[in-house]
Order: structure tokens, then sequence, then C-alpha cells
């Protein structure tokens, strides 16, 4: 066997085939073979094998959460004394945004000072935008908030907007922090690396149960939750970032006698900026994409009410609700990135010998707008809070549009969902599904070893075993197949896309707009009308996991396409390449190294939206996530959730293993 | 928007209250008493309600939004008080669990009775005539069939968290169905909505207090009875082999609290250990706020001035 598997390997070409028909050899009669054997251990895990590790899990938990002592304070205490601290900024930027200041507690509070008005905050995002770039961007900044008053989302959105303003600080200036560690202390960082790895891929919802423990029942708690979620970016964008600060920078910074410290803060954090500013941009986006999340714990804001109107199933309000998160993103996005960009390009302003009003009239102009709308909002109360009547709805309208293509299309998507059912989606479960876990686990072994030696092939060995001993490998295939199908369909939708756009400015800005809206939109929002149109099951969640997967799918492609050497084109050109052999022989191989990584990405978000699609009703993994976190078990939550995060590696980890492969086959390292 | 509307009302009533110099003397500890706020109607207004009442006894309120199960972790700690809503039918496993541990108490039952059962649309009747007996259904299975299904009939239940027993019972009554469970009661009437506006075959899972089966029009299948034997007793019921041959229990939906709610506030446990409401009054609210739209603080009002006599007797001392 072991010379079988030696040749085979060698013989690189039979390697896939080979692997490829002996699995669905075992997937198709391995059970009955087992049962002919009598050694049913073969293909089905017995439970009398499970380790216990949930309980041990749960019982940690229960002892972190009540006994664990430092000798001074308790580990809760410690907690606790946390979230105090961020609720003391958190409870301000509330009071400051949208409740007012308040003294006293509960019903019983007196507001002191009212909040700023709605006019206040627009003037001051618009003159955030002017100052950061130019008019253009003070416009759509203040359409963006504009559409929050007019669309009624306002009170929840300063309610989501207050948690950002505390979030993304905290995240940045920790990530940060994290990440110049990790560049300092090589081996802080080797330790690192692996804990951020499970940061990204461990579902929020198997580690929401302990945060509530941990950090009391608030908005907090939510924060807490958000701020795990969001940092990682940070730290390997910093740390990426301190990397790449050219040499001879550095050198300088050196030479002139700068101490440890010194380098690292004047000379590489602020060398370093523009990368710097990428990573607080992916936190901002993060920690948008969590709004829902966190407010099933509590935080309240748009996603709140994102939930309560799908439970009333109304459709429109939800869609408002969340095209309001979308449009929260864009203006925080584009106002980072324009702060980015100033940073970058510091310029003297030549008002600087002004008075200090017109050397700072912006700030001016807000302060005074704050002051004059807070005691006007004291006589006409339309100034402080827009009035209801002057809002708008588009609700109704996207209900009757719903309701349209259900009652006069269904036929035909149930004829197209049946078609994709038949021929795609049920053989690929039932392969997967036949997979016994002895089978399995050697495999993963296997495909380990043959692309990053025996160090890689006990990663995926090991992991995948973790899988089995906890009883897991039925519902690990079928996330695997549920993950695996969707990946397949978004990039076979992806790529195409991302090629078009590399070659077409006008077809790259339609598909942009397109995928960020995909990504921001809160999945919730349009899970609900697929359900409408597709039923309950697995088709509608794939088709939720798609359009979620889909955007680095096309950005990856893009990009993959995009720096491609204009001479190699130009050399297939001359050498008279038809545009579909140029697109075939060289765009698509010299692409492949970034095609992989953007099907990596893919992975990554089609498994952390899995848990998500639990609440449409698909098995696997991502269900038993969310039963953990119904029944408020951590054990069984965080080894659900650590299933998850392995699958996520062992794919993360052969797929980055071939992408060095295929840049050293085309000579590009 | 609404929490905060809903808490500037409240301070409204107590401030009101203040002014008169006498529901005050009332309250025996003015820190707030928090009560949760989940993502349905029906509980937003036996929550609302409830904190209005404290509010006019002089009780310092506060809602907080939570998960309907992960709040317990607040509420053993005492960072929550009070939930208004813990279902029988959902609930019950987490509150036992909780109570256990003697940091939650059960405050008894709210009056309401949860009602859970298979439900058809009424429109289905023409196509079944037999219905709502449970044996007419395998005389159509085929009309409920879809071609993932068929030639069984699909049911869809509940999110499997909510337990059920619907596989067992099509197992233990022989009928030809399936089951395919919903992940979460937002796609349970998705799925209702969008059949129902194409007068499509539907088979679900409906449970009431809730809105769906006053706006949409149809009745619950009819199971034999429920019987507790039935389901502890094979040999019990129709099938002598099997478990669960009967329909699902109706179980009284509980209020509870953290341990330490009667030493701090002991008029404030009194009065809602008092606390009842039945589910005519419910199905009547919650279809005012989901379906005719009226806003959920003018509901709670109109409760108010017409029961003052009743949650008056709540709150006397």
């Amino acid at each position: 066997m072991s010379r079988l598997i030696a040749i085979l390997t060698r013989e690189g070409r039979w390697f896939w085939p080979v692997l490829f028909a002996a699995t669905w050899l075992v997937s198709t009669y391995g059970r009955d073979a087992a049962r002919a054997l009598d050694a049913r251990w073969l293909v089905k895990y017995p439970a009398a094998w499970r380790l216990p590790l949930k309980g041990e899990i749960s019982t940690a938990m229960d002892w972190l959460v009540e006994e664990a002592n430092f000798g001074l304070f308790t580990f809760r205490e410690l907690t606790r004394g946390i979230s105090w601290l961020i609720e003391i900024p958190y409870d301000f930027a509330r009071s400051a945004l949208i409740e007012g200041f308040e003294r006293g507690q509960g019903s019983n509070a007196v507001e002191i000072a009212p909040s700023l008005s709605w006019i206040a905050v627009i003037v001051a995002v618009v003159a955030m935008g002017h100052y950061a770039r130019n008019w253009r961007l003070a416009a759509l900044v203040g359409g963006c908030f504009a559409y929050l008053v007019i669309f009624g989302q306002w009170d929840s959105a300063m309610v989501t907007l207050a948690s950002v303003l505390i979030a993304v600080p905290i995240g940045a200036a920790g990530g940060l922090l994290l990440g110049i560690a990790a560049y300092r202390w090589p081996l802080f960082d080797r330790i690192l690396l692996p804990v951020l790895d499970l940061m990204q891929t461990v579902p929020v919802f198997a580690y929401l149960v302990p945060i509530l423990f941990l950090f009391g029942f608030n908005a907090v708690a939510a924060l807490v939750a958000t701020i795990i979620y969001a940092m990682p970016p940070m730290i390997r964008m910093t740390t990426l970032a301190l990397r790449t600060v050219p040499d001879e920078i550095r050198e300088f910074g050196v030479m002139t006698g700068c101490s440890r410290r010194q380098l690292i803060w004047k000379v590489l954090v602020p060398s370093a900026a523009p990368g710097l500013m990428v990573g607080v941009n992916q936190v901002i986006m993060l920690t948008l994409n969590m709004v829902i999340i966190a407010s099933m714990i509590g935080a309240g804001g748009l996603g709140y009410d994102v939930l309560t109107s799908l439970r009333r199933l109304d459709i429109g309000t939800a869609l408002e609700a969340g095209i309001a998160i979308v449009v929260m993103a864009i203006a925080l996005d584009r106002l980072s990135q324009a702060f980015a960009e100033r940073a970058r390009t510091e310029m003297h302003d030549p008002a600087l010998s002004a008075g200090w009003i017109r050397r700072h009239r912006w700030l001016s102009t807000v302060v005074a707008v704050a002051a004059a709308t807070t005691l006007a909002g004291l006589l006409v109360p339309a100034v402080q809070t827009y009035p209801e009547p002057m809002m708008i709805t588009t609700g109704p309208f996207w209900s009757d549009l719903v309701r349209y293509i259900n009652v006069n299309f269904f036929d035909q998507f149930e004829a197209f969902k049946t078609f994709l059912l038949w021929y795609f989606l049920l053989p690929v479960k039932r392969f997967l599904g036949g997979v016994p876990w002895t089978w399995g686990i050697g495999v993963m072994t296997l495909v380990g070893w043959r692309f990053g030696g025996w160090r890689l092939a006990l990663l995926t060995g090991g992991l995948s075993l973790f899988i089995a001993v906890n009883g897991l490998w039925p519902k690990a295939m079928i996330t695997v197949y549920l993950c695996g199908v969707s990946v397949v369909i978004a990039s076979a939708i992806g790529i195409p896309l991302g090629v078009l756009s590399a070659s077409n400015e006008r077809a790259n800005r339609i598909v942009g707009a397109f995928i960020d809206t995909l990504q921001t939109l809160p999945s919730f929002v349009y899970l609900i009308p697929v359900v409408m149109l597709f039923r309950v099951g697995d088709f509608a969640a794939m088709i939720a996991v798609v359009l979620y997967a889909l955007a680095p799918a096309v950005r990856y492609a893009a990009h993959g396409v995009r720096n491609i050497d204009p001479q190699m084109i130009e050399a297939g050109i001359v050498s008279g390449c038809t545009r579909w052999q140029l697109l075939r022989r060289i765009k698509l191989p010299l692409a492949m190294p970034e095609i992989l990584l953007g099907l990596n990405q893919t992975i990554m978000l089609a498994l952390s939206m899995l848990v998500i699609t639990a609440l449409v009703g698909t098995r696997g993994l991502g269900q038993e996530v969310y039963i953990a976190l119904t029944k408020a078990d951590s054990g069984r939550g965080i080894i659900a959730g650590l299933s998850v995060a392995f699958i996520a590696i062992i794919a993360d980890r052969i797929l980055s293993a071939s992408a060095r492969h295929a840049r050293a086959r085309l000579g590009l390292e | 928007m609404k929490r905060g509307s809903l808490i500037i009302a409240a301070a409204a009533l107590v401030c009101a209250g203040g002014a008169a110099g006498t529901a005050n003397a009332g309250a025996e500890s003015q820190d707030p008493i928090k009560l949760t706020l989940h993502d349905w109607t029906g509980q937003l207004l036996t929550t609302n309600i409830m904190g209005e009442i404290l509010g006019k006894a002089g009780y310092n309120i506060e809602y907080v939004q939570a998960d309907y199960i992960a709040q317990f972790a607040g509420l053993k700690t005492g960072d929550l008080h009070v939930a208004m809503e813990m279902w029988e039918t959902t609930g019950r496993d987490a509150m036992d669990e909780a109570t256990a541990t003697g940091k939650v108490v059960n405050l008894g039952e709210t009056g309401m009775q949860a009602i859970e059962e298979w439900w058809y649309p009424s429109y289905m009747k023409e196509v079944c005539p037999g219905l709502p007996d449970w044996r007419a259904l395998n005389d159509c299975a085929e009309e409920f069939a879809t071609p993932e299904t068929a030639p069984k009939g699909r049911y869809l239940g509940g999110p499997v968290t909510w337990g059920g027993f619907d596989d067992e019972r099509v197992e233990a009554l022989e009928m030809d169905f399936e089951v395919v469970h919903a992940g979460t009661d937002a796609a349970l009437f998705a799925e209702l909505e969008s059949a129902y506006q194409r007068k499509a075959p539907v088979l679900l899972w409906v449970y009431a207090p809730h809105w769906a089966p006053a706006k949409f029009d149809g009745e619950w299948v009819e199971f034999p009875p429920y019987s507790a034997e039935c389901y502890n007793d094979p040999s019990a019921g129709i099938n002598p082999d099997l478990a669960y041959d009967c329909g699902k229990p109706r179980g009284p939906i509980w209020k509870v609290a953290w341990a330490g709610l009667e030493g701090k506030w002991p008029g404030a446990y009194a009065a809602i250990k008092a606390f009842n409401i039945s589910n005519d009054e419910m199905g009547a609210m919650v279809a005012a706020v989901d379906l005719e739209g009226s806003a959920l603080d003018d509901v709670v009002a109109e409760w108010m001035a017409t029961n003052e006599a009743r949650w008056q007797s709540w709150i006397a001392p």
C-alpha cells in the first residue's frame, strides 16, 4: 500500500484522478464493505470513543466565571472592570448622539442636556468630508446621512454609530499594538498567528455565551464580541505594513541615532500609515458586519430593526434598515480612506498664518451649528428631532415586488432549483456524506503531505482527527458539501466577472458597487426573500452563501489579471493569439496565484456564512453552533466553532501551499 | 427608536406620579429593575405593560434587549432581573436548568397558553376535504409534496431547537410526510406568506399567540389529544409500539426572575407574580401592532386605561 502511494505521488499526473476514483469507490461501497467485514467503526465513529471535551470546556468555563481568582480580584471582576471601562465612553457617545445626557438610572433619569441635533451631526460629517478631501466627498457623506434622516432610520443609526465609534478605535489601537509586538518579537508573532486564524474563523455565535457570562448582559458584551471579530485584519495589516517599510527609511532612522522606541513610533509607524489605514478601514467594515449579531445580544440599533421587521415579515422595512447599514458603511469607508490619503499627502495650508477661527473654519462652524441647533431645538422640536410626517418609506413597494415575483415566477424558479438540486447538489451531498471518517482523515493527510510535506500532513490530519474524535464528522461533511458547492458556484460567477472588470473600467465600477453592497448588506435581509422564493432548505442557503462569498472571487481575479506584466500580454498578441487564447493561455495561468488566494477568501466567507444559514434550516456544523447558542452550552458551541475553524484552516493551508507551487512553477518567485 | 421613546414615555409617567407625591411611596429601592426585551411583538407588549404597571407603583424600570435563551446568563448573575415570557414549549429546558441553580425563580404563569400544532391555510380544505382530522392528511399527502419530498408530503417544522417531536410523530402515526426544519421563526413564516400569496399547498408549524393565525385564514390539524402517557409510554395511544402518537401539549407561558428580586423589591415581586393576561387579549394586541400598524406604546396605553382596576389590584399592598 505504502509503495503504491509513493508511486502515485511521484507520478504527479495520476495523483488526483486516482485519489478521486478511490474516494468515490469508498464513498459508494464503503458502508456495505464495512458491514460485510463487521467493522462498523470504520465508517461510523463509535460514540464510546468520543473525547469528553465538550463537558470539560463547559466546566472550565464555569470555573473561569465563578471561581478563577488572581488573589486580589477574581477573573470575573477583571472582565467586569474592563466592561465598566468600555461602558463610560460608550454611554457618552450614545448620550451625545441620540439619547441626551441624563442623570439617574432607568426611568427615573432626568435629562440634563439634549443630544446633538440631526442637523449638527450632518454638518459635522459634511465638514469632515470637506476637510479630508473635497466638496464631492462632503456631498456624498452628507447625502448618506440625509438618507438616514429622511427614511426614519436616524435613532437606530445613531445607536449603531455610537458602537462603531467605540469599537473601531479600540479595535484599531489594540490591533496596532499587537501588530507592533508581533513585528518586534518573532516568537510572539509565531504564537499570535494561529490565534488570529481562530479569531477570524471561529463563528461569533460560538463564543457569545462565554462573553455574556464574563462581560455582563449589556451592549458592552456585544462591543467586545465585535472587537474580537474585527481586530485580526488590523494586526495582520500592521505587521505587514511595518515589514514593507523600505529598508532605506529604516536605516536612515538607525543612522540618525533613534532609540528602538523612537524608531518604531517616529519612523516606522508614520511611514507605514497608508497600510495601517487600510487596516482601520477593514476594522470599520467588519464592525458594521457584526451589527446584526451584536443586536441579538443587546446592542440595539439598526441590526435590531432588521431582526424585528423580519420577524413581522416586513421585508420593506428590513431592507430599508439594511440599506441604512450599507449607507453608513459607505460614508465611513470613504471618509476613512480620504483621511488615509490626506495623511499621506499632508500639505501646508496657506491659511496657516491666519487667525484661529480661519484656521479652524470647519471646527468653528460645527461648534456654532451644534450650539445654535441645540438652543433652537428647545423652541422648535423639529430642529432637534426630524419630524415624523416628513419621513418617507418605500417599504410597501419592496413587499409588493417580492409578492409579484413570488406569484408570477415561482414555477420557473422551482424548475431551475429542482434541476440544480438533482444534477449537482444532491450528488455532491451523497458523495461527501458517504466518505467514512477513517478514509477522510487519510485523504486529508495525504493531500497535506503532497502540498507541504510531513508538516502540513500532520496539521491537516490532526485537525480532521479532532473533528472526528468529537463525533462531528457527519456534520462536518454536510458543512463541507454546502460550502464546497457554494464556492464552486461563486467562483464560476465571480472569476469571469473579475476578468471582465479588469479589462473594462465601466464594468469594474458597476460590479464593484454591486459586490460592495452585497457584502455590507446584512445577509439576513436577503435571506428571508430567498426563502420565500426557494423554500427552506439547502438551496436557499446556498444562494445566500454564494451572494455573500462572491466578492473575493471577483476582486482577486480582477487584481490578478490587472497585475500581469503588460509585456507578457503584448508577447501573446505579437505571436498571434486570438482573444480567447490570450485569456486561456496567458491571462488565466498568470493570474492563477491571485485567483487561488481569492478562492481561499471565498471559502473563508462561505464558512462564516454557514452559521447564518443555520437560521434558515441547514444542518451541519453551523446548526450545531446555533443550537449550542440557544441552549447556552459553551462547551458544545466552542467545539463546533473550532471544527468550523479547523476546516477553514485546512482549506487555507492547502490552498496557500498550492498557490506557492503555482507561483514557483510560473517563475514569479 | 421604539426603546428610546418608551423610556421617555415611562419617564414621563413616573415624573407625573412623583408630582402627585403618592405613587413613589411603594418602591423599596430606586435602583432600576431590568426587564428583558426580545424580538417578537407579544413579548414586547407583555414586558411594556408590566413595566408601565411597575412604573405606576413607583419603581424605577429599565428595558434591556437580550436573547431569549442567552438571557439566563444575565438572570443568574443579577445583571438582568425579569423576563416576562418563557414558553413552556420552547424554553422549558433552559428554565429548568436555571431554576435548578437557585439563582433564578419561576414567578408562575402569565395566564397565556402557548398553542403549537400542525397548521394549514383554509384553502387546503378544498383539495383535502377530510381536514382538520389528521387521518385525512395521509390521503392527500401528495397534494403537499414538493419535488424533493415526493411522493411524500412536506411538513415544515419549527427550528430543531424548539423540539416538538415531529419526526417521532410522523413515524408513530405512520404518516406519509417528511419533516423539514426551518431555522428560525422568520424563515418559517416567510414560507407561509409565500405559499399563501400563491394559494399553494403548505403544511407547517404555527404557534399562538402570534400574528400569523390572525393574518392568515386557516386551522390547526386535529391529532389524537395529548396526554403525558402518550409521550412517555409507547403502549398508550393508537400505535402500541411507539410514543408520540398524539398531538402536542399546550403549555403555559411563564414569568421568570432573578432570585434576588424578592429581597430587593418585594412589592415589584408581588406585582409580577400577580400579572395575568389572556390569550385573546394578547392576540388582539399583537394583531393591532403587527397587522394594523398601531404604535406599540398606544396599544399598551390603551390596555392600561381599560384595565386600571385589574392592575391596581396587582400593585395594591
